[in-house]
C-alpha cells in the first residue's frame, strides 16, 4: 500500500511562491532585464503565478515564456516510448537577459541540464537562475537551485509530487512510498 | 496516445487518432524553424537515407532539412548515382542501406508498393515519399496540417480536389485522410481522369469543376502532368485549362475565406492562374513551410531506441 503524506498545503504553498517571487526581485534588484521561463508541465502554471506576483509588486511587465525540454532529453534514444512533445513558446529575445528557469521539483538535475541547453539555442542570456518549489536532493549532475520554496529530504523509494490547482485541482506537495 | 508504428507507408494504414497525433506533434515543431538556431539535438547519431528513385526537389529537400534540424545525419541517393543503373535489384540496394545501419529510409519510387515491399524486408523504418500512382502520405499529412492550422479543424469542411485524380497519389492520400478526419470531400475532373469506382471512396464526384468548388472551404488543385498530353486522356492543355483552370472568377464561387492549395510544382496558366496562385487565398508556400515541421515530427516519432 502507498502511504501519502502532505508536506505542503495550499496556504504554505502560496506563501512559498510569494517568498520566491520576492527573492527573484531581490536577486535581480527589480525587474530590469528579467525574464521568467516555466518548464513543462508543472513549471508553467508555477511560472505564471510567480510572474503575476512579480508584476504586481513591481508594477511592470516581465516577459514570460514556456519551455518544453523533450527534444533536449538525454534519454530520448533509450526510452521505449516517445514522450509527447508540447509547444515551446519564448516570444522574446533572451540576449543579455537574466533568465529565471522555474520548475516544480528539482531531483536528478537532468531536466535543468536539458533546459539550459535549450535556452542557449534561443540566445545568450546574461545569467540563468533556477527557481524550484521543491528541492528533493539526489542530484546526478552538478546543478543547484538559486531559489528554493522548500528543501525536502527524501528517499529514492519515495515519489515527490507537486499538485497544482490549474492541473490537479489542488495546491499541495505530497510524498508517497513507491514499491 | 502511444505511438507504435515502425513505418509510414500510407494514409490507409493510419487511424484518425494516429493522424491527429502526428498533426499535433508536428504543430510543436513549427516553432523550431522560426529560431535563430534552427536545430535541436534530438536525433543526434541517427542516420536517415533519402532514397529517391524518382526525381524530386521539394520533398527530398524538405526531408533533408527536417533531418538536419533534428541533428540526424542525412544522406541522399539519386537514381543516376545508385547501383540500380548497374543492375542491382531494389531489395539488394535496400539491404545494403540497412547494412550501413540506417535508422530511417525515405523512399520515392515510380512503382506503386515499393516502400511496402522494402519495409517487409528491412529493420529500418521506411517512409513512403510517393510510390507510383498509389500514395504520398507525407504530402497529405502536411496538407491536413495546413488546413488544421489555418482553419482550426478539418472535420466538417467542404474540400474540393480538382484535376487528374486518376494519376495523382497526392489526391488518393488526401481523399483517404480527409474523409477519415470527417471532411466533406468533392472531386472534379474530366471523366478520363477520374478513377473507376471513385464514388465508392466516400467522396462526391463531379465532372463540372463549378459544382465541386461552390461554397468550398478549401480548394486543392492538382498538377496536370503535361507529359500525359499524348496519352489521349485530354485533347489539349488549352482545352483542359479552359474548363479546369482555377482563375479568380472561379474562386468567387467558393466561400469568401476559401483556402487555395497546390502540392507543386505548379503549371501556371494550366491548372491555376497566376493571380490565384499568388493571391490572398493561396497557402501554397505555407504548405511548404508546414511540410518541414510535419516531416520533423515523423522522423522524431519513427527514430527508434538506440539499443
Amino acid at each position: 500500500m502507498t502511504k501519502k503524506r502532505v508536506v505542503m498545503d495550499s496556504e504554505q504553498f502560496d506563501r512559498s511562491i510569494t517568498r520566491m517571487a520576492c527573492e527573484i526581485l531581490e536577486k535581480n534588484k527589480g525587474i530590469a532585464n528579467l525574464a521568467l521561463i516555466g518548464i513543462r508541465t508543472r513549471g508553467v502554471p508555477l511560472a505564471q503565478r510567480i510572474h503575476d506576483k512579480v508584476s504586481r509588486i513591481e508594477k511592470g511587465h516581465v516577459p514570460l515564456g514556456i519551455l518544453d525540454i523533450t527534444l533536449y532529453r538525454d534519454d530520448i534514444g533509450l526510452r521505449k516510448e516517445k514522450p509527447r512533445l508540447e509547444k515551446t513558446d519564448i516570444p522574446f529575445s533572451l540576449d543579455d537577459k537574466t533568465v529565471v528557469l522555474i520548475d516544480d521539483v528539482l531531483f536528478t538535475g537532468r531536466t535543468i541540464r536539458a533546459a539550459m541547453d535549450a535556452l542557449i539555442d534561443f540566445g545568450r542570456p546574461r545569467r540563468i537562475h533556477l527557481a524550484v518549489l521543491v528541492d528533493r536532493g539526489h542530484r546526478e549532475l552538478p546543478i543547484c537551485a538559486d531559489i528554493v520554496g522548500k528543501d525536502l529530504s527524501s528517499s529514492l523509494r519515495e515519489a515527490v509530487s507537486v499538485r497544482l490547482q490549474e492541473i490537479d485541482q489542488v495546491d499541495e506537495v505530497v510524498i508517497e512510498k513507491i514499491k | 496516445m502511444k505511438w507504435n508504428k515502425k513505418d509510414i507507408l500510407g494514409i490507409k494504414e493510419l487511424s484518425p487518432d494516429e493522424i491527429q497525433f502526428i498533426l499535433d506533434t508536428a504543430d510543436s515543431f513549427v516553432e523550431i524553424s522560426t529560431r535563430d538556431i534552427k536545430k535541436v539535438p534530438t536525433l543526434r547519431g541517427k542516420t536517415i537515407i533519402n532514397f529517391f528513385v524518382e526525381a524530386s526537389t521539394r520533398t527530398r529537400t524538405s526531408f533533408e532539412i527536417a533531418g538536419k534540424r533534428l541533428s540526424a545525419d542525412t544522406v541522399n541517393i539519386s537514381p543516376s548515382s545508385s547501383s540500380l543503373v548497374k543492375g542491382e535489384t531494389l531489395l539488394d540496394t535496400a539491404r545494403n542501406l540497412e547494412a550501413m545501419s540506417s535508422d530511417i529510409v525515405v523512399i520515392r519510387h515510380h512503382a506503386s508498393g515499393v516502400p511496402h515491399m522494402i519495409a517487409k524486408h528491412t529493420r529500418s523504418s521506411i517512409i513512403n515519399a510517393g510510390d507510383g500512382t498509389h500514395e504520398h502520405p507525407t504530402q497529405a499529412l502536411l496538407d491536413m496540417m495546413t488546413i488544421q492550422s489555418e482553419k482550426g479543424s478539418i472535420s466538417g469542411l467542404k474540400i474540393a480536389i480538382v484535376g487528374d485524380i486518376f494519376h495523382s497519389r497526392v489526391a488518393r492520400s488526401n481523399i483517404l485522410g480527409m474523409t477519415k478526419m470527417g471532411a466533406d470531400v468533392h472531386v472534379a475532373g474530366p471523366a478520363t481522369m477520374l478513377p473507376p469506382f471513385v464514388d465508392q471512396w466516400g467522396v462526391s464526384v463531379h465532372t463540372h469543376m463549378d459544382d465541386a468548388i461552390r461554397n468550398a472551404d478549401v480548394i486543392m488543385m492538382l498538377r496536370i502532368q503535361t507529359e500525359r498530353e499524348n496519352q489521349n486522356i485530354f485533347p489539349s492543355l488549352r482545352e483542359y485549362s479552359r474548363y479546369y483552370c482555377l482563375n479568380s472568377d472561379k474562386v468567387k464561387l467558393a466561400r469568401q475565406d476559401v483556402m487555395v492549395m497546390h502540392p507543386g510544382p505548379m503549371n501556371r496558366g494550366v491548372e491555376i492562374s497566376s493571380d490565384v496562385a499568388d493571391g490572398v487565398h493561396s497557402v501554397i508556400l505555407k504548405q511548404v513551410a508546414y511540410g518541414i515541421a510535419l516531416r520533423m515530427a515523423l522522423l522524431y516519432l519513427l527514430a527508434g531506441e538506440t539499443k
